[in-house]
């Protein structure tokens, strides 16, 4: 008995043990990245049927500093509520999929948080026609709030310290609360200011809905991995700081090439010419190379994506480099 | 060797052999499943316990009409409110799917060849569409209904809009509960007049007023009663107040859509049974009643329903416990019920999916363990009676 107990442990240890995500990756020839079921310039579905926006970028990125190939990623839609346990599973190697960074999830889910890709706040969004222009003004109001998120408890929150009161219906998808707030179900819909520009972007007319003033919480959103595999972690921390570095460092995917003969130590470092980073990683040593070239820098994806010349037309603002303004700050590449 | 043979054709060695065995695997596979669990938990550094149920929730509940719930509330008592929420649905759905489901199942035996092809049409439409599709159908056309600050009036006290359907709410003053109390004796009374007048007619075979004695009672002596102590019943009317109407009953959309949905859908698998029921007693009875000259309706009430109780019973369990279970699909329209609360929000604030999904299965099974209790005795009690 008792060595039959000892083969199932065996078994049930070779079932769980994972070889490294970095080698299940490249094992499995793709990466398995988590994204949001459609938030535009973040991860959604463009006219191609090309999964794009930032966090899309992000997956990308590590596709490339994986295989050098952008193309190598599977997206795997998950909801507010799915994404935890499908990362937790295995399901997918990594979420970048608007996910706040908080305490609970970092330690008591047992995540990785590796980075911030987007610095946002909890906003509120009405129809202009509501006649509202601050959000202390919602007395009553009905609020369509996703559930399984930290906004559903900044709003809890930001309610009860004002003595306001609301009806809060709740709701899974984004999808689901434009079509709730849409319909007048809901007279505000709330979440991060970045995803009300994008539903605000989808409405019909988008003239007729207003953001309110007020941001009532920090929504630091950035990309995570299971904790313990820190070896996967970093090659995505990196990734994302190799975007970041890029821009400081004024590397652009047009001028990535030129660059390679560029006298700044600190550029030479990152695309591989001098030094060998992407060893110490187990990946190929031009890897950031490979990102800036196929993704570009972190500018240039957020300018595509959400900046002030897309639908968003979101401001840098806190996103900019800490050098212009913003908090954007990375560690140095060497 | 051939003690060997023997043992082993040996029908009752052999059948405890297997048995054995048969027990020894799932008691190991149990135990393969728990401790990969227990591993992958612990290698991941995911934390198990009870306590999170004492933590405040932190988020809000709207739709809880029995409970108050405020985001301070811990989240055990997310899982009350959401108890409640998924009985207040399977209840009134039980009940609304019953009466629908008799009445469709006996008109579909009807001779009017147009009322028994649109019950057969209603039938067949209904149990062949998924019903997830038909929620969803439900809350579609309730959302496009008028927005709150055109809400249609009717009445002139209920008002319908997208947010729902307000209605006054009465406010109890002293004195009624003498109102309140003389109901109840009245429903006892009457319940006793019913037994005494049936002992009295199979005695006798004289007849008693039942029916109308009874109404007598319940509407009548209240109703003098409440005159008498002047009118101790006020209502408070809904309004509209900034955003949305304030005061009055309130009944959601996604409570209706959940409600009409579920009714509906399994209205239509109890009309089947209804019919098979009544189909099920012999035609002879039919017959011999009316040789006997019965009317119409008694022979229905007297003799076809309770025979064909017998047959309706058990399959009618069967689509009580689908409809308590079918509830669980209220996520898909934001009906606060336990899955969604609890099984949802808390297991997604909290990550313990593991205790929360443990919790809600055992509620499940313990209302649906419930049900069947009461419809056995009910069963056992309708059964034919062998002398």
């Amino acid at each position: 008995m008792k060595k039959l107990l000892s083969i199932f442990a065996v078994v049930a240890f070779a079932f769980s043990a994972h070889a490294g995500t970095l080698d299940d990756v490249k094992n499995r020839g793709f990466l398995k990245c988590g994204v949001t079921t459609g938030l535009a310039g973040f991860a959604a579905p463009d006219d191609n049927g090309e999964w794009a926006g930032l966090d899309a970028d992000m997956c990308r990125a590590v596709a490339v500093a994986v295989f050098g190939d952008r193309s190598k990623v599977e997206f795997i839609t998950t909801t507010g509520k799915s994404r935890f346990p499908t990362l937790a599973s295995g399901e997918v190697d990594m979420l970048a999929r608007n996910t706040t960074w908080t305490i609970s999830r970092d330690v008591n889910l047992g995540f990785e948080f590796v980075g911030v890709n987007f610095y946002d706040g909890q906003g509120f969004m009405v129809p202009s026609a509501l006649g509202v222009s601050s959000a202390t003004e919602l007395d009553g109001a009905t609020v369509c709030i996703q559930t399984g998120t930290t906004t559903e408890l900044n709003l809890a929150d930001f309610f009860r310290l004002n003595g306001i009161s609301y009806e809060a219906l709740p709701i899974e998808t984004n999808d689901e609360g434009k079509e709730n707030l849409f319909a007048g179900r809901c007279d505000v819909y709330t979440t991060d200011a970045s995803g009300l520009s994008s539903t605000r972007a989808a409405a019909p007319n988008p003239n007729k809905w207003l953001v309110l003033p007020e941001i009532i919480s920090k929504e630091p959103l950035g990309p995570l991995v299971r904790h313990g595999d820190h070896q996967w972690g970093d090659v995505v921390r990196w990734s994302l700081n190799a975007m970041i570095i890029a821009e400081e460092l004024g590397v652009t995917s047009e001028n990535v090439d030129a660059q390679k003969s560029s006298n700044v130590p600190e550029v030479l470092r990152l695309l591989g010419v001098e030094g060998n980073y992407g060893e110490m990683l187990e990946l190929s040593n031009d890897w950031a190379y490979q990102i800036i070239k196929q993704i570009g820098n972190y500018s240039e994806s957020y300018e595509a994506n959400v900046g002030p010349d897309t639908p968003l037309e979101i401001a840098r603002g806190l996103n900019a480099l800490w050098t212009q303004g913003g908090i954007l700050y990375a560690p140095p590449f060497r | 060797m051939r003690s060997n043979i023997g043992f082993f054709s040996d029908e009752k060695f052999r059948s405890i052999f297997f048995q054995t065995l048969v027990v020894g695997l799932f008691a190991l596979g149990l135990f393969f499943v728990i401790s990969t669990t227990s591993y992958n938990l612990e290698k991941r550094n995911i934390a198990t316990g009870w306590s999170f149920l004492q933590n405040p929730a932190g988020f809000d509940i709207s739709f809880s009409p029995f409970l108050e719930f405020k985001s301070t509330d811990t989240h055990l008592k997310v899982y009350f409110v959401g108890v409640l929420n998924t009985l207040l649905v399977s209840v009134t759905g039980c009940i609304a799917a019953t009466i629908l489901g008799f009445i469709l199942g006996i008109v579909r035996l009807s001779s009017n060849w147009l009322l028994s092809r649109l019950v057969y049409i209603y039938v067949e439409f209904s149990r062949n569409v998924p019903l997830l599709l038909q929620i969803i159908l439900w809350y579609s056309i309730l959302i496009q209904l008028p927005r709150v600050k055109q809400s249609l009036q009717v009445l002139d006290v209920f008002y319908i809009s997208n947010r729902g359907l307000y209605s006054p709410r009465p406010i109890f003053e002293s004195g009624f509960s003498y109102v309140s109390i003389a109901i109840v004796l009245a429903l006892i009374s009457s319940f006793l007049i019913n037994r005494w007048a049936k002992k009295r007619q199979d005695k006798t075979g004289q007849q008693f007023p039942v029916f109308s004695s009874s109404i007598g009672l319940i509407f009548i002596v209240p109703l003098i009663l409440f005159f008498i102590l002047g009118s101790p019943l006020s209502f408070e009317h809904p309004e509209l107040k900034g955003f949305n109407f304030k005061g009055g009953l309130v009944i959601r959309p996604e409570f209706i859509a959940m409600f009409l949905a579920l009714s509906i859908y399994t209205a239509a698998f109890i009309s089947e049974i209804v019919r098979a029921g009544i189909m099920s007693v012999s035609k002879g009875q039919r017959e011999a009643s009316a040789a006997i000259g019965l009317k119409q309706t008694w022979i229905m009430r007297l003799i076809i329903i309770p025979q064909a109780l017998r047959v309706i019973v058990p399959p009618l369990t069967s689509q009580y416990l689908n409809l308590t279970k079918n509830s669980s699909l209220g996520i898909a329209v934001g009906y606060a019920d336990l899955v969604h609360g609890f099984g949802g929000i808390s297991l997604n604030q909290t990550g313990q999916a593991i205790e929360c999904m443990a919790i809600v299965m055992a509620t499940y099974l313990s209302i649906s363990l419930t049900i069947s209790f009461f419809m056995n005795i009910y069963n056992r009690s309708i059964q034919f009676k062998e002398k």
